[in-house]
């Protein structure tokens, strides 16, 4: 009762005899998603990255923009093209006072790929590392071939301590026993469902957060959300339902930030079988699959009117996409615009591909994946059939979609024959998305792990492996444009659009909103 | 007694037992969890790595095998998000929904049964007719639609109560509860009443219509001649009378609230095993769908086993006519 509560506030204020002015500062904060664990290294998922990076700091800290701040690393240089040297912060203390060294790096490299029952490891940013200790505070790390990624792959880990690591289980993290980190919160308490608690370290070495206490209550459900902030339950939330924001900001009583997003929705599209169990001649009967010609795909592009998208089904809350990434990431091609819509164009270079009256296609979607994918879906078909190409609509829950989306045909290929799909490059650089959409499919390699529609261009492949053994920055950032460039040119995939995420705070709190789709907790302000 | 007792405890135990089969036979054919799991920047080899550890590369028959060995033994396997014991997520959450079903039984029962029976009673009065109109509404509106106006209206306009959360809790006998703290008690009321609206109609419904019967029958007639109080007619002739149909439904309704208190969970963001499973179904985490599954199903058939008996209580005929066969 709020009575109570303010009671309660004012007795907690007495007791702890806090001059008026400065008194203790809680912020509470309603978040969608909770973490599924508070170890660090047991789960590689946005809300336990977001949320653990603020309790145990990494070597490297991606900002706002995804780009990268020394954090426990002061700095990092590549010695040559197969060896990196990083310098550790000195005098940096754990939160129970012992301090930090190259030990606890050592130890981290050795855990985090390990962790039993992991249902996502970090094995992926840990491995092909060599990492020697060459005094307290300084470390290389040599790989067999160059990897520019380093720096990249360092901002994706927290560090652990050694000393309280060593034999710990997932579960003692979870129960605070082994929580101790360097970062700019402690860890107090997690009561899964209801509530997580957070207190500030008073010794923090970087920049200490304005808040004493914070606590992160779970509210999933969207409108509950926006209904706890107006409210005055909490004070801070993340992910506003699209549908709320312009309300909201007209209304005046709370602040909204948004913030463009790493995050791509796009379609892939089926270019590997003649034979696509999707894509039907005009009727229903067999056709050889024209999507493998590029005047289809590049058709297909023409007829999606991405601005009638973002305004209407996403209420102005994404931005029409040209590539893989937007404006401001590295590896981003400056000569790529979103396609033009151009239904005439289209409707032509249908008819020199030899299909002028078009043919039945079927789009599948998730459709509790994205923003408003479901809806997407709908739309893109309607613009499809308008052009020709009569297109149906079959959008399923996400745990069915992805599987079936990624092999649930025979020999365990792509089911379908144009998807959905939205990607998020964890890494903030284009090789992320490169990588893993478009590069020919191969398991040995792990290339192409989510290329859906099996793009497959040797020259485009050769330019990205270049690229990620090239150290140079200038020389990386132009081999990845170009194959970006490649690529789109192919239309290996069509992109819509880039998402745009938002946060909501009360009058008098605010956040320096982010690309990565995180809500990092240390950079909520009082303003 | 007791041979009635022992015949149903047998048939519940073959009912568990099929449900068992079904619901993992069920679950394990939709979606591949793996997707809802690994990070997408993840290779091939990760993929695999994630499928061995969890078992899923193995066949389905070796899945059950493995699933039914531990399940004798009470291990109803790991949570593939959480990576604890499914049945031990599952139980930490159970105090929040029982109290949350306690409350909600509790509230329909008092402010159901008096209405009930005053609406029975006095059929044509104005009142009555409100009560039944709104028993209707009760039904008949959406449970997120009505949590959602309540937040609204008693949370952000009116300023009351909380929006959504548990409140401070308490230990007693080291289980958490809430309804002994102000703080929890507002925290509870709001999704106690939405949870409670729906049951509460119900037992208007059955209440009114059990006292339309009663209240004309000879024994009543005959105490109203001997000179017995009102009072006195219907709080011992009728209500008697009236509460097994009350209890019965309520006992049914009672496992529902505690299994299927979803939507209302989620609204109020009700830290319960409502809002575990929910989760727990969008992201395939099968362990602890399907010993959530199994517990729903234990619980059912030990509700049904309890009105049974308490039946036999309330009606001896039930009792006798059950020995006879």
């Amino acid at each position: 009762m709020r009575i109570t509560r303010t009671a309660s506030a004012v007795l907690f204020a007495a007791m702890m005899a806090l001059p008026v002015g400065a008194a203790a500062q809680t912020l509470t904060i309603g978040l969608q998603a909770e973490p599924s664990s508070i170890d660090p290294h047991y789960h590689n998922l946005t809300p336990n990255n977001a949320l653990l990076r603020d309790i145990f700091d990494r070597l490297i800290l991606p900002d706002e923009t995804q780009q990268l701040k020394p954090g426990l690393a002061e700095s990092w240089k590549a010695l040559d093209d197969l060896t990196w040297e990083i310098k550790l912060r000195q005098g940096v203390k754990f939160h129970d006072g012992s301090p930090f060294t190259a030990d606890d790096v050592l130890f981290t490299f050795e855990r985090a790929p390990n962790v039993p029952n992991s249902p996502s490891s970090f094995a992926i940013y840990v491995k092909n590392k060599k990492v020697t200790k060459v005094d307290d505070h300084t470390i290389h790390i040599t790989t067999e071939k160059p990897y520019p990624l380093m720096p990249n792959d360092l901002s994706t880990f927290s560090i652990i301590s050694k000393k309280h690591g060593e034999g710990a289980s997932t579960g003692d993290y979870n129960s605070g026993k082994a929580a101790i980190g360097t970062g700019p919160y402690k860890f107090v308490e997690w009561v899964p469902g209801d509530r997580i608690i957070l207190q500030r370290n008073e010794d923090y070495w970087g920049d200490k957060p304005a808040y004493d206490k914070v606590v992160i209550k779970p509210i999933k459900s969207g409108p509950a959300r926006v209904a706890a902030l107006l409210a005055g339950d909490v004070d801070f939330i993340d992910n506003v339902p699209t549908v709320d924001i312009n309300r909201l900001k007209k209304e005046g009583k709370v602040n909204v930030m948004d913030s463009i997003s790493n995050r791509v929705i796009y379609l892939h599209l089926d270019q590997f079988r003649d034979d696509s169990p999707f894509v039907k001649a005009n009727g229903g009967g067999a056709i050889k699959n024209p999507i493998r010609d590029v005047r289809v795909r590049r058709a297909m592009s023409m007829a999606i009117n991405r601005d009638a998208i973002v305004e209407r089904v996403m209420e102005g809350i994404a931005i029409p996409a040209g590539q893989l990434l937007p404006k401001g990431f590295f590896g981003v091609s400056p000569n790529l615009k979103p396609v033009k819509y151009d239904p005439a164009g289209a409707k032509k270079l249908l008819a020199e591909a030899g299909v002028p009256d078009g043919f039945e296609l079927t789009v599948h979607g998730p459709n509790d994946r994205y923003i408003n994918d479901a809806k997407i879906c709908e739309a893109v078909a309607q613009m499809l059939t308008r052009v020709g190409i009569k297109t149906k609509v079959e959008t399923m829950t996400k745990s069915v979609f992805f599987k079936r989306a990624s092999r649930g045909g025979p020999d365990n290929t792509p089911e379908f024959s144009l998807v959905l799909v939205g990607w998020g490059a964890g890494t903030g650089e284009a090789s992320s998305p490169l990588k893993s959409l478009l590069m020919t499919y191969d398991k040995s390699k792990g290339y192409g792990a989510s290329n859906r529609g099996r793009y497959s261009n040797p020259e485009m492949d050769a330019i990205v492996v270049q690229a990620l053994s090239t150290v140079d920055d200038a020389k990386r950032q132009d081999l990845l444009a170009k194959a970006t460039e490649i690529a789109m040119n192919d239309v290996g995939l069509i992109p819509l659009h880039y998402q745009i995420s938002t946060w909501a705070s009360r009058k008098g709190v605010a956040f320096k909103a982010r690309t990565d789709e995180s809500t990092v907790i240390s950079t909520i302000y009082p303003n | 007694m007791s041979v009635f007792i022992i015949r149903r405890l047998m048939q519940s135990v073959l009912v568990i037992a099929i449900m068992g089969a079904l619901v993992f036979f069920a679950v394990n054919v939709v979606g591949d969890p793996v997707d809802m799991l690994v990070n997408p920047e993840a290779d091939q080899a990760e993929v695999e790595r994630v499928l061995h550890a969890l078992g899923l590369d193995r066949p389905l028959h070796e899945q059950f095998w493995f699933f039914v060995k531990n399940a004798l033994r009470g291990d109803m396997g790991d949570s593939f998000i959480f990576g604890e014991p499914a049945l031990k997520l599952i139980v930490q959450r159970i105090p929040a929904t029982f109290e949350l079903a306690v409350a909600a039984l509790i509230m329909a029962v008092v402010v159901g049964i008096p209405c009930g029976v005053y609406a029975g009673l006095k059929p044509e009065a104005r009142t009555s007719k409100a009560i039944m109109a709104g028993s209707i509404l009760g039904f008949s509106l959406p449970t997120f639609w009505v949590g959602l106006m309540m937040i609204m209206v008693f949370a952000v306009m009116l300023g009351w109560l909380p929006s959504t959360g548990r409140g401070d809790t308490v230990q007693v006998m080291g289980i958490e509860v809430s309804f002994l703290t102000l703080d929890g008690l507002s925290h509870l009321v709001m999704p106690a009443l939405n949870l409670a609206l729906f049951k509460m109609s119900l037992v208007v419904r059955l209440a009114r219509a059990g006292t339309r019967e009663i209240v004309h029958q000879d024994y009543i007639k005959f105490a109203r001649a001997k000179g017995v109080s009102e009072g006195r007619i219907i709080l011992v002739h009728l209500m008697k009378n009236i509460l097994i149909p009350v209890v019965t439904v309520l006992g049914l309704e009672f496992g529902n609230l505690i299994a299927f208190s979803v939507v209302t969970e989620t609204v109020f963001a009700w830290p319960g095993m409502g809002k575990l499973i929910i989760d727990a179904i969008n992201n395939l985490d099968r362990p602890i769908v399907v010993a959530y599954l199994m517990i729903t199903v234990i619980l059912f058939v030990t509700i049904n086993l309890v009105v049974d008996i308490i039946y036999s209580l309330l009606d001896p005929r039930v009792r006798l006519g059950d020995l006879k066969r």
